[in-house]
This record gives C-alpha cells, sequence and structure tokens, in this order.
C-alpha cells in the first residue's frame, strides 16, 4: 500500500434520550408518540413566567453513562442557556451545560478487528431536547412540542477517531453500552440516538485541518458512508490545492448523499451564559456511590467473562452479549443445568432464528405497536420464544440422547407455538428416539433396498455416502431414529 | 359607618366577622373608588369588576373563615400570570395574551381569601421606572397627576396609593417595587431573593426578580407577603422553607438592633428634601436609642452598572420567546426571519429593544468576559461586603429614591438619567437581600419621599419590625392622609 496521503480525523457527538418517566424540567410523560402537542405543559411550551424544575431520574441516569465510560461526575456542573432562533425551540434557548458539564474525561472501549480500541471522551453532559417541525404539505409549518423537554445526554468524543469503520463501531458499542444501562433504547430511525460527526484531513505530521460537520445521520450505515463521502469531498478539495470552508452538511438518507449548508447560515454566536433559573447541579460522592452499584457489568466484560468461563468463542461471546436481556438469557439457561456449549448453540441457532422470523413476519407494524406500548421498560425487554428454563429442558433431552437433533427442533417450533414442555410436546408427537437395533435394522434394510445406485457407489468407495443413507433412515422414521446408531447400522449392513 | 375603603386588612376581618359590612359591599366600595379616580390615574390595564364581584358574594356565603385574607381586594401588576385572564406586560407583543395557568403568588392570595379586583399597568415588560413605557397607557401619581409613580410596578403603587386597591403585587428587579412606592407614599417591600415564588412572573431578569406586596402600612404589607411568600417547588430558587411570621413581633420596632448609615451620603446627589429627611430620620433614631454606625455602604459605586449587565444580559434571553410562533403578536411575513424580525420591531417598545441590544451585546462572544463574567464577579464582591456588614449591624437605612417623584416626561428623553434613579434600590437586588420602602414626609411640593431599609439574607422579620419603627416614627399616614384624628381612630380599630 501505498503511504497514506491523509490521515483523517474525526470527532462525533452523540445525542441520546433517557428513557425517563418524566421530561426533564417538567412532570410531562417522555415517552415517544402521542397527540400532538398532548404532552405538554406551560414549562415545556416555554409560556411567560414558567420555570423548570430539575428531573433527578435524569441526572442518575446521566452519571450512571459517565460511570460506565470512566468519566469523572463533576461535584458541581452548571446549566446554562444556549441562545439561538428556531421555531421547535419554544423558549428560543435551550438549556443545556457549557463550561461546566457533569461529567469529563471518559473513554469508550470496543473491539476492532480482534483488538481492544479506545476513543477518549471530551464530556458528557444533559439538556433538553427540542420539539418536532412538520413541514405541512398545504404549505406553512406545524410544530409539535411532545419532544420538547425529553432529556438528552450529550456524549462527545475527542477527536480521535481516524476511519469510518471505527466511527461506526464506536456509535454501535456507545448504542450496547447505553442498552445495558438501561438508560437510552437506541433507536436511530426514531431518533432516540442521534450522532453528529466532526471530519477533517490532514496530510501527516501537520497541524489538524479545517474541520466540518456531518447532521442528521440516522443510521449506522448512514455515519459510514457521510464519513466516506466527506472524506472524498474533502481530499478532492485538498488535492486540487484548494481549502476546506468551515460548513455544515444534512446527510439526506432518501438520496444518499451530502446536502452542503451555506457556512453562513450556522454562523451561531449561541452566548451561552449560566441558566439563572436553575441551581448549580450539586452531586455528592453518596449519589455517585448509589448509581455505582447501580451498574450493571457491562458488554466487553461479560463477552471476556463469556470467552473465559464458558470456553465460548469470541464470535459466539459477541453475539450472545450483544444485548444484556440476551446475555441474561442465556446465562439463565446454563445456570439450568445446560452444557455452555449447547446452550449457545440453542439459542444462537434457534431462539434468535426464531425472533428474526418473527420480527420479519411483523414487518412494517413492529414501530407502530412500539409507540403504542410505550412502556419504559419495553424497550429493553428481552422478549424470547421461549423460557430460559423450558430451552434448557430441551436440551437436556436431546443431550441425554431421549430425543434426536432433529426432534428438538421440532419440538422447539412447537414450544413457541403452544409453550408447552417439551415432554409434553415429545409425548404428545411420539417423538422419542428410537434406539432399538430391530427397529432400526429394519429401517436401514428398507433404505438399502429402495437406493441400489447409492448402495452400489458407496461399495465402489464413496464412503461420503454414508449420510445419504442416514438422512433417509431419519425420515422414513419421521426423525426418531437414533442418527448415531442408524449410522452405525448402516455402515455394518453395507461394509460387513 | 366609615368609608369602607380606609379599613386595615385586620380591620376589614373585624367588620367581617360583625357583619357590619358584606365582603360585596367592601368589593363594590373599592369599585366605586375605581369608578371616581382611575379616569385621570390610569393605574388598571383592566378591572375585573364581575369576576370581583362574583367572588365576593362566594366569600359572603361562606362567612369569615379565618383565612388571612378573606375579602381583601388585591391589584395585580400585569406580569403576574392569571389564568383565563389577558397577562400583558404592557407589551404590544403579549396584546391579548391569556395565560392557561395562575402564578403561584396569584395561586396563594387567592387560597387567603383575597379577591383580585384588577391587572395594574406597569413599564413594558418592568422595564423602566416610571410607568412611560407602557404600550398601552401613562399612569399618574395620585398626590399629583402632572407627575410620574415611579415605575415598573407605577400602576400597583398608584392603585394602593388611591385606595384603588387595599393591597397590590409588584414585582422588583432593581427597584421596581420601593422606588414606586417611594414616589406614591405607600409601603412597598421586596423579599430577600428565593422568599417568594416566580413562578408565572414573566421574567425579565431571572436572577434578581422578586415578587412582593405595596400596601398602606407595614402591617398590612406583612400579612400579604406571608401569604404569597415561601417555598415553591415550581420555582427551583425559592428557599426551602415555609413562609416566615412577619406581623407578630411588629410592635419592638428596632428593640436590640443596631442599623447603619451611609458615612458618606453626601456624596450622591439627590433632592435636598431627601437629604433632610434621610438626616433627620438619623438623629430622630439615635434620640430613640437606636444605635447607628455610620459604615460605607457595598455597592454604591458598582450596582448601577453590574445591574445593567446582568439584568439586560438575562432579560435579552427571557425576552427571546416572543418571537410570533404560539402566542401573542405575530407579523405578517413570507419568511421565517422576516416574521420574527417584524414581530419583534412591532410589538416591542423602544426601551425594551434598547435592554435587548445591550443584554445581546453583552453576553456577545468576545465581549462576555469584560462584561458579563465581570459583572458576575462584582456581584459576588458586593454579596461578600453586606455579608460582612451585617456581622456587625441588623438593618440599613438609606433613601428609596433620590428625588421625589418627577414630572411625567421629564426624564424620558434620557435613559441615563432615568438608570441612575435606581442608584439606592439595585444593591439589595444585586445582594438578593430583603428591602422596604416606608413613607416619611412630603417634599415641599407635596410629593411623598419614601426612605428604604435594608436586611440581611433571610431577616424579613428583622426588617418588617424595623420599618413598623419607622412608620410609628413618621406617623406619615396620619398626618398626610387620614389626618391626625382619623389615623387615631384607625389604629384604634385593630
Amino acid at each position: 500500500m501505498a503511504a497514506v496521503e491523509f490521515e483523517t480525523v474525526i470527532g462525533l457527538e452523540v445525542h441520546a434520550q433517557l428513557v425517563t418517566k418524566s421530561k426533564v424540567f417538567c412532570s410531562c410523560p417522555a415517552v415517544y408518540g402521542g397527540e400532538p402537542n398532548a404532552q405538554t405543559c406551560p414549562v415545556c411550551l416555554g409560556l411567560p413566567g414558567a420555570l423548570p424544575v430539575l428531573n433527578e431520574e435524569a441526572v442518575s441516569m446521566a452519571i450512571l453513562m459517565g460511570l460506565a465510560t470512566g468519566c469523572r461526575i463533576a461535584p458541581r456542573s452548571v446549566f446554562a442557556r444556549k441562545n439561538y432562533f428556531y421555531p421547535d425551540c419554544p423558549k428560543n434557548y435551550q438549556i443545556s451545560m457549557y463550561d461546566k458539564p457533569l461529567c469529563e474525561e471518559g473513554r469508550l472501549e470496543f473491539e476492532l478487528d480482534g483488538e481492544i480500541h479506545g476513543v477518549a471522551l471530551e464530556r458528557i453532559h444533559l439538556e433538553e431536547d427540542a420539539g418536532k417541525l412538520i413541514h405541512a404539505e398545504e404549505g406553512g409549518s406545524l410544530v409539535d412540542f411532545n419532544r420538547c423537554g425529553v432529556p438528552l445526554i450529550e456524549i462527545v468524543s475527542k477527536p480521535e477517531i481516524r476511519s469510518p469503520e471505527e466511527a461506526s463501531r464506536y456509535l454501535v458499542s456507545l448504542r450496547q453500552v447505553l442498552r445495558y444501562l438501561g438508560i437510552c433504547d437506541g433507536n436511530m430511525e426514531e431518533g432516540s440516538l442521534r450522532c453528529d460527526v466532526n471530519i477533517s484531513l490532514r496530510r501527516p505530521g501537520e497541524p489538524l485541518g479545517t474541520k466540518t460537520e456531518i447532521k442528521n445521520l440516522n443510521s449506522f450505515k448512514a455515519v459510514e458512508m457521510g464519513i466516506r463521502f466527506e472524506i472524498e469531498r474533502q481530499a478532492g478539495v485538498l488535492r486540487s490545492g484548494g481549502r476546506i470552508e468551515q460548513v455544515t452538511n444534512l446527510w439526506d438518507s432518501g438520496q444518499k448523499k451530502l446536502l452542503t449548508m451555506r457556512s453562513k447560515e450556522y454562523a451561531h454566536d449561541y452566548r451561552y451564559f449560566p441558566e439563572p433559573d436553575l441551581l448549580p447541579l450539586d452531586v455528592d460522592g453518596a449519589w455517585i456511590e448509589k448509581m455505582r452499584g447501580a451498574l450493571p457489568e457491562l458488554p466487553l466484560a461479560r463477552e471476556k467473562r463469556f470467552r473465559e468461563k464458558y470456553n465460548l468463542p469470541a464470535y459466539d461471546a459477541g453475539v450472545l452479549c450483544a444485548e444484556r436481556g440476551l446475555a441474561d438469557y442465556y446465562e439463565t439457561v446454563v445456570s439450568a443445568g445446560s452444557d455452555p456449549k449447547l446452550a449457545a448453540h440453542w439459542v444462537m441457532r434457534e431462539i434468535l432464528e426464531e425472533i428474526k422470523s418473527g420480527a420479519e413476519s411483523e414487518g412494517a407494524s413492529a414501530p407502530a405497536m412500539r409507540a403504542v406500548e410505550s412502556s419504559v421498560s419495553d424497550a429493553f425487554a428481552f422478549r424470547a420464544p421461549v423460557a430460559a428454563g423450558r430451552l434448557a429442558e430441551l436440551i437436556a433431552l436431546v443431550s441425554g440422547g431421549v430425543i434426536s437433533n432433529s426432534a428438538g427442533r421440532e419440538i422447539f417450533k412447537e414450544m413457541v407455538r403452544t409453550a408447552e414442555s417439551p415432554d409434553t410436546i415429545r409425548e404428545k408427537l411420539n417423538l422419542t428416539q428410537v434406539s432399538g437395533a430391530k427397529e432400526l435394522e429394519q429401517w436401514v434394510a428398507d433404505v438399502i433396498a429402495e437406493s441400489p445406485d447409492e448402495v452400489a457407489r458407496y461399495r465402489g468407495g464413496k464412503t461420503q455416502l454414508l449420510g445419504f443413507f442416514v438422512g433417509q433412515v431419519m425420515k422414513k422414521s419421521a426423525g426418531k431414529a437414533n442418527p448415531k446408531l442408524a449410522g452405525e447400522i448402516v455402515k455394518k449392513m453395507l461394509e460387513g | 359607618m366609615r368609608d369602607l375603603v380606609q379599613y386595615s386588612i385586620e380591620g376589614l376581618g373585624d367588620i367581617y366577622r360583625a357583619r357590619e359590612a358584606t365582603v360585596r359591599e367592601v368589593v363594590q366600595a373599592y369599585l366605586d373608588s375605581i369608578e371616581a379616580r382611575e379616569p385621570r390615574i390610569k393605574a388598571f390595564l383592566q378591572v375585573l369588576a364581575e369576576d370581583a364581584l362574583a367572588k365576593a358574594s362566594e366569600l359572603d356565603v361562606k362567612g369569615h373563615d379565618g383565612r388571612p385574607l378573606f375579602g381583601v381586594p388585591v391589584a395585580i401588576k400585569d406580569n403576574l400570570c392569571t389564568r383565563g385572564i389577558s397577562t400583558t406586560c404592557a407589551s404590544k407583543i403579549l396584546e391579548g395574551y391569556r395565560p392557561p395557568y395562575d402564578a403561584t403568588v396569584v395561586e396563594r392570595l387567592r387560597s387567603a381569601g383575597a379577591v383580585i379586583i384588577g391587572k395594574t399597568n406597569l413599564d413594558e415588560f418592568a422595564m423602566g421606572s416610571s410607568c412611560e413605557n407602557s404600550a398601552f397607557q401613562i399612569t399618574h401619581n395620585p398626590w399629583n397627576e402632572a407627575y410620574a409613580p415611579g415605575g415598573s410596578s407605577g400602576g400597583s403603587a398608584a392603585a394602593v396609593a388611591a385606595d384603588m386597591a387595599l393591597a397590590s403585587l409588584g414585582s422588583d428587579t432593581g427597584g421596581s417595587i420601593r422606588q414606586p412606592a417611594s414616589l406614591c407614599g405607600v409601603v412597598g417591600l421586596k423579599g430577600t431573593y428565593g422568599r417568594v415564588s416566580r413562578y408565572g412572573l414573566v421574567a425579565f431578569a431571572s436572577s434578581l426578580d422578586q415578587i412582593g406586596p405595596f400596601a398602606r402600612d407595614v402591617r398590612d404589607c406583612a400579612l400579604v407577603m406571608e401569604a404569597i411568600a415561601g417555598h415553591d417547588e415550581r420555582d427551583a430558587t425559592t428557599i426551602p422553607t415555609p413562609a416566615p411570621d412577619l406581623h407578630g413581633k411588629l410592635e419592638r420596632g428596632f428593640e436590640g438592633m443596631r442599623v447603619a448609615v451611609s458615612a458618606d451620603l453626601e456624596k450622591w446627589e439627590m433632592d435636598p428634601s431627601v437629604r433632610e429627611i434621610a438626616a433627620r430620620t438619623v438623629d430622630d433614631l439615635a434620640g430613640d436609642s437606636v444605635p447607628v454606625d455610620r459604615v460605607t455602604l457595598p455597592g454604591m459605586e458598582t450596582s448601577i452598572a453590574t445591574y445593567y449587565i446582568l439584568a439586560n444580559a438575562e432579560a435579552s434571553s427571557n425576552l427571546a420567546r416572543y418571537d410570533g410562533v404560539r402566542y401573542g403578536l405575530r407579523s405578517n411575513s413570507d419568511s421565517l426571519l422576516e416574521m420574527y424580525e417584524r414581530t419583534r420591531g412591532e410589538g416591542f417598545g423602544d426601551e425594551v429593544k434598547r435592554r435587548i441590544l445591550l443584554g445581546t451585546y453583552v453576553l456577545s462572544s468576545g465581549y462576555y468576559d469584560a462584561y458579563y463574567a465581570k459583572a458576575q464577579q462584582v456581584k459576588a464582591l458586593i454579596c461578600a461586603q453586606f455579608e460582612e456588614l451585617f456581622r456587625k449591624c441588623d438593618l440599613i437605612l438609606l433613601p428609596t429614591s433620590p428625588t421625589p417623584a418627577f414630572r411625567l416626561g421629564e426624564r424620558l428623553e434620557d435613559p441615563i438619567a432615568m438608570y441612575l434613579s435606581d442608584i439606592f434600590t439595585t444593591p439589595a437586588n444585586i445582594a438578593g437581600l430583603p428591602a422596604i420602602s416606608i413613607p416619611a414626609e412630603l417634599s415641599p411640593e407635596g410629593l411623598p419621599i419614601g426612605m428604604q431599609l435594608i436586611a440581611g439574607w433571610g431577616e424579613e422579620a428583622k426588617l418588617m419590625r424595623g420599618a413598623f419603627g419607622l412608620e410609628r416614627m413618621y406617623r406619615f399616614r396620619e398626618q398626610h392622609v387620614l389626618g391626625p384624628k382619623a389615623g387615631r381612630e384607625r389604629h384604634g380599630g385593630r
């Protein structure tokens, strides 16, 4: 590979909506959806005379994220007003934090190409979300303030990210941590997780170049593509001897391209100053320790433990630890007595496949359902198609040789449908594995008689056909034959 | 029977309990008084005659139930939100705006049994010292209609002075209760910052604004303050304690307290009549064996500058929400930016625009440290100096305003002169301290002059005792309002 022409310098600003019961400065519900402007009050509408009161649950969640990423939690942080005019912002200032954020100097670690990478965090601060503008077809704009005042944490990385892939991995693992903590559902399409990117190029050894911003990145794919496009664009400008202008690009998810805004349109002076309606936020040691006690085992540590304790390959540990609920489920199956490797196999093959096919058949109605459910815990609940104890029973039947693997899969499908115990289904469907020599020999003999060509080829040296014969036996026995014993009988009858 | 509008709060309670008058009769007496005097005073932006009479009848059905402000007609400054009742801040930009909720103080007045009789005029968004910055009308001083009532709570001060309300509420950011109280010859109190909830007070400068009462005398003032003060979970900046008892120990006056006065009052420009009453008060206190110390008063040199930086900075942000998007005035236009510009250009008056511009400037990048950050440092210094001073004394005595009422129009063209009239009132706002203006004497032109007391943080009880002591000394109301005979009768009526 030729020497690197440009080094890419990327920093991410991620906004994560917190799943608090109420909004950050008033008691309106913070859930997604609802009739436009139904979840509002004088405070979140910014009516004259209304005042904000801080929701401590939001602070607790922000502290949790700070601790999960190794931040220093400021004993005193200060809310500040960020002043700008826009119709989705009813006070025309946003209550945020500026020079005294809640969390500082953290680090997010994740795996990239089999190695642990770390990206330093500049800060995490608490702020309020804005409303939503809807541009009406008949002209004019409508505004829905339901989202206004929903708590956000802004997580700002240092400019230490070097590639689109790394940016994407960073974001994926940030989302994973947020979901492990149970503080943000990480739904990028609904906007509960949003990402802005700052990006600049420089020739190796040179000082930092001028950075540009990309906003509106509403999926992991968009983040990667947007960064790739912007790197190409900047490289083109630099190669032709041009200068990078400080602009903001909007990602157009429909057309998959960047729209560059004129730099003037975003030349804001936000005139930050301390929010006089709120006291400085004091967080004492007891509060921090309480939140530290509430920290769950984090994904990276859990994956490592899964590899070591259950002797799982890295890939399996990664899949099983992707979601806290899934990892919990797996460990419940194991603690019910299943062999860890078998349990991993069943959870990854059957449970995850079942969830995937279920989600596909639900199709487009799924997001609407979520909006209606709208309960906080639902966002993180791992809804297994089969209870962990039941799965452990099934695995025990298979590993004990009572049923065959394929019968096990059949029983599993039935368990999903009826929620009955595997034993009940086994009896109902008469799926007990047949290991008796007499019955097996009869099935094998029938198969040999029906497959003269294969028999000839086998005897001619094509012993790989053993699988074919066993398969035929399984078919003939409706899956009940013990495949191991059947194989031995086939061998004996053809070779003996 | 005596004129019903002359009763004090406790006096009214007595005649209600004795069934000598109904609330309806009292409210009607005040409405009659409004009908007689309001056409020339113009204190009210809205008189709520029907509401008030309906409320009065409701109270009459129940009879006196012991609530502290039962059947007391009160006027409310029109920057306090009243549910379903237009709240304009005397600005075109909020013309016709009806809030969907009551301010905490309005709620508390209602639950204390008060009858809200009207909404009073003010300088637009409480920005001014004369009430002349109202977009709707000019209020006249009841003592002489050619003179200003002061501001910004000029309507509330004039309403009480002209017997059009028994008490009223104003808001004080840099003197907006105490200065008009002084100019109209009534008592005006601003509590410790955080003593009264600001929830529902349309914000001017959030870190300085405080709501407080106007009344004819110190006892009524204390009773209204007790009703509205105390922690409110809807205002994070309120002091987390209930309202203190302010009226119980008034009779003790200055007993056991030390008073500080300026050692160099002659340095400050003021009307000779103000200077004279200030000096006489010191002599009289000394004559009453009240210990008086001459000290350097904190913040006299710096408060005005500090105030106009902090207040305008906050105002520039607080007033950003008036944009035509959701409520109030919206000027027609083709684009969003044009809508903002025209709505705000047409909706705000000159003084409001001037302050928004100043406030925006001092917060701008590159100027923040030189102005806003510096002003915060000065504020911290002034607070520390007051704290130090109040270790050695209980109250500070100084004039409220350097002059008696000025002629309407006289200072309109000179904003700096207008700003300087706040010199004695702004230090208490900057330091967040409780302060009160008590009517002391009439000037040779027959205009009232008020004296001011400032107490330490949270020391409203001491403040009110001192104010009562001064009131007893000046006998202003007995001498200049009721005449000596009526005065005695009134006190006897308690």
